[in-house]
This record gives structure tokens, sequence and C-alpha cells, in this order.
């Protein structure tokens, strides 16, 4: 049956090569566990990503409950982890998740340094990620205020001070990101517009083009 | 077992897609649940509330308006409910509920002059007769919700508005 769809929209659009071009391609033997172990090292890049998924994935179904309202923020999200089923599991998901995402990257980071993999042609690649490296850590600078209790409040005072301390644009900074001169009602929502609109779609485009550069230059040789 | 039942390609093949969808299915069963958990909440009770005295109540629909607590997730508010109370031949005191149930607009008493004595609905017309029941013809097809009622110490008490079958 599904082999009958597949045909019948292969045969009008011919979309084999779309997918083949993705999924065809080989892994070299240094960059496979099966031979040798150590090439556990090449997953991380691959986990972050997974992780990643799981983290767009959750986050989405935590707005289907989760008010940007200084009022409310923290009752639905009490009450999305204490009255809804599976509540815990999934704020717990994307709460955990944050955290794991920034190890992985980290080790991503720390093989593709110590490998040297970022050495010319792949400089450029190098400095993608660091700019996804940004993005994460802004994703989990703006998340962290959602909930909006005392230690999301407070953390959130301390990093915007730290903004703060930027020579000239510092003040600006400061007012940009609170949206006023307090943290408050306006940070929140503007904090939420940022963690789940402009910076995922900043991430997913820099991603596309980390791993188009990976598809383009092929992965590094062995050491 | 000959060789031609399952290649090597074809078992990995089956693995690979077995253990991938046991993954995404073990991560993804949650949050479907999460999303779905409005559905399968089961209604809260609500109390009955003291909404008149009995002596106010005549053969007449009259409308009365009262106040509920209302829990609606992680917001709890007082919500003025209306309905229209009389008391039948028999000494019953019958409480309907205004919302319409064609598609949920407010009714009112005896306001069409042309059809005096009846629930009226502004929106498509429908019309109910004094006992609620929906007059063929018109939009709606069932007739209006009771309140649960209960007469004590000679207070009206209201509950929840209940469906009745269709007329």
């Amino acid at each position: 049956m599904l082999q009958k769809i597949y045909d019948w929209v292969d045969e009008r659009l011919d979309i084999t090569p779309l997918w083949r071009d993705v999924a065809d391609h080989e892994v070299p033997e240094h960059v496979n566990p099966a031979h040798h172990f150590s090439a556990f090292v090449y997953c991380f890049g691959g986990l972050t990503f997974f992780i990643t998924v799981i983290q767009i994935l959750s986050g989405m179904f935590l707005t289907m409950y989760y008010v940007p309202d200084i009022v409310n923020a923290w009752e639905s999200v009490y009450y999305l982890q204490n009255e809804v089923a599976f509540g815990v599991i999934v704020r717990g998901m994307h709460h955990w998740g944050a955290s794991l995402v920034i190890v992985m990257m980290f080790l991503h980071t720390l093989r593709v340094f110590f490998q040297g993999a970022y050495k010319k042609p792949r400089e450029l690649n190098w400095v993608v990620g660091v700019l996804i490296f940004f993005v994460m850590l802004g994703l989990g600078f703006t998340g962290y205020l959602l909930p909006w209790d005392m230690k999301a409040l407070f953390a959130t005072k301390v990093g915007i001070e730290i903004a703060m301390t930027i020579p000239v644009v510092g003040p600006i900074a400061k007012t940009f990101l609170a949206g006023g001169e307090i943290i408050g009602a306006q940070t929140l929502t503007r904090f939420f517009a940022i963690h789940v609109f402009f910076l995922p779609a900043a991430l997913l485009g820099l991603m596309g083009a980390h791993f188009l550069m990976i598809r383009k230059q092929g992965i590094s040789g062995p050491l | 077992m000959s060789k031609e039942d399952i290649s090597r390609r074809q078992f990995l093949n089956y693995t690979l897609t077995g253990v991938g969808g046991f993954m995404a299915a073990g991560m993804l069963m949650p949050m479907v649940r999460f999303a779905l958990d409005p559905i399968l909440k089961e209604g809260t009770d609500q109390e009955m509330v003291a909404v008149t005295s009995v002596e106010e109540l005549a053969n007449e629909p009259k409308r009365f308006d009262f106040k509920i607590k209302q829990k609606d997730g992680w917001y709890e508010s007082d919500v003025t409910q209306s309905a229209w109370v009389y008391k039948a031949k028999n000494g019953d005191v019958i409480a309907l509920s205004p919302i319409c149930k064609h598609l949920g607009c407010t009714v009112d008493w005896n306001t069409d002059p042309s059809h005096p004595n009846q629930f009226f609905c502004p929106c498509h017309l429908g019309r109910y007769t004094k006992d609620g029941t929906n007059v063929k013809g018109t939009a709606p097809l069932a007739p209006l919700d009771v309140y649960d009622s209960q007469v004590k110490d000679g207070k009206l008490y209201l509950g929840k508005a209940k469906p009745r079958k269709g007329a």
C-alpha cells in the first residue's frame, strides 16, 4: 500500500533522486564506531541535533498550555506540570534537554577543535558552528525566564545587568532586552517571542547551512 | 530456513525501523498524551447555587442571573449564568438554559411578535415552546437544556444545565 502511494507520487514528481541525494553517502571507515570504537566521538554533532529536535517538539507542545503573561505564566506552568497528564515528563524533557544540548554541543566542539577539523577548507563551518553556539545560549537565556519564578526573575536581572556592562551600547542593550525600564510584563512577552520565534528561526537556518557545508565538503580525514 | 527467506539487508532494515519506531514512539507518546489531556479529563461537578426565592417565580418564564465559580485550567473566576425559570401548573419549577441548541446564541422569551409566548433566538429565528421544546421547522434540533434544580427552605438552587432528547 505504502509502496503504491510512493510509486504513484514518484511517477509524477520523480522524488527518488531528491532523498537519494540526501540519504546515500558513504560513511568513511574512520568515523564508524564498528571499525574503531574511538569513533564514537563523531556522534556528538548528531546527538546535538537529535536533542534539538526533542527541544523543538517538546517546546511546541508546552506552548499549548503556557501563557507568557506575568499574572498567569507561573500558574500555567504549575498547572501543566501538576494537572496535565505527562506534564512532568514533557516539561522535564525540555528542561533537561536544554542542559544536555549545551553539553553535547560542547563535546562536539571539543572534538572538532582537538582533531583540527576546523582547518581549511572548513573554517566557514566552524564560524557557523560558533553562531549556533551563541543562538543556543540565547535560547537558554530567554527560556530560563519563562516559568516566571524567583530563580527565573533574578537570573534574568543578573543576565541583563551583564549585558549592561558592554561599553557604549550597554544601556541600549538593557532597555532592548527588558522592553522597558524594569524586568516585568514586557520583558516576559519579549523573551517568549525571542525564545519561540526569532531564535529557533535563526537556529534552523544556521543548522541548514552547517549540514549543507558538511555534505559539500565531506567529513575531515582521519588523524 | 532457506537463505531466501529474508536477506541481510532486509533484516537490518526491519531491525532499524523497529528500534527507530520504538524510540520515536517513546518520545512522542508523552507529548501526544499531554496534548490530548483536555479530551480525556473528566468533567467537573458543579455546586448547586441559590438563585432566587421561590416566591419570585410565576407562571411566566422570568430570567434570573446567578454567579457560579468556574475553574478554567489555571484560571478561576466567578461567571454569570442565566436561566429562564417558571412554575408549571402542577407546581414544578422549571429552569431552562438560555443557550440556543442550534449554534449557541442566547434565546429570549416572547420577543418575536408573530409567535408570542415562545422562546425566540434572533440569530436564525429558532423557536421553542414554553417547556423548551424546539418548534419543528425552525433551526434548533433539540430542546433547551434544563438546569438541575432543587427547592430548599423556599429558595431555588440550580446546578448544571443538562441536555434532553430531541423532539
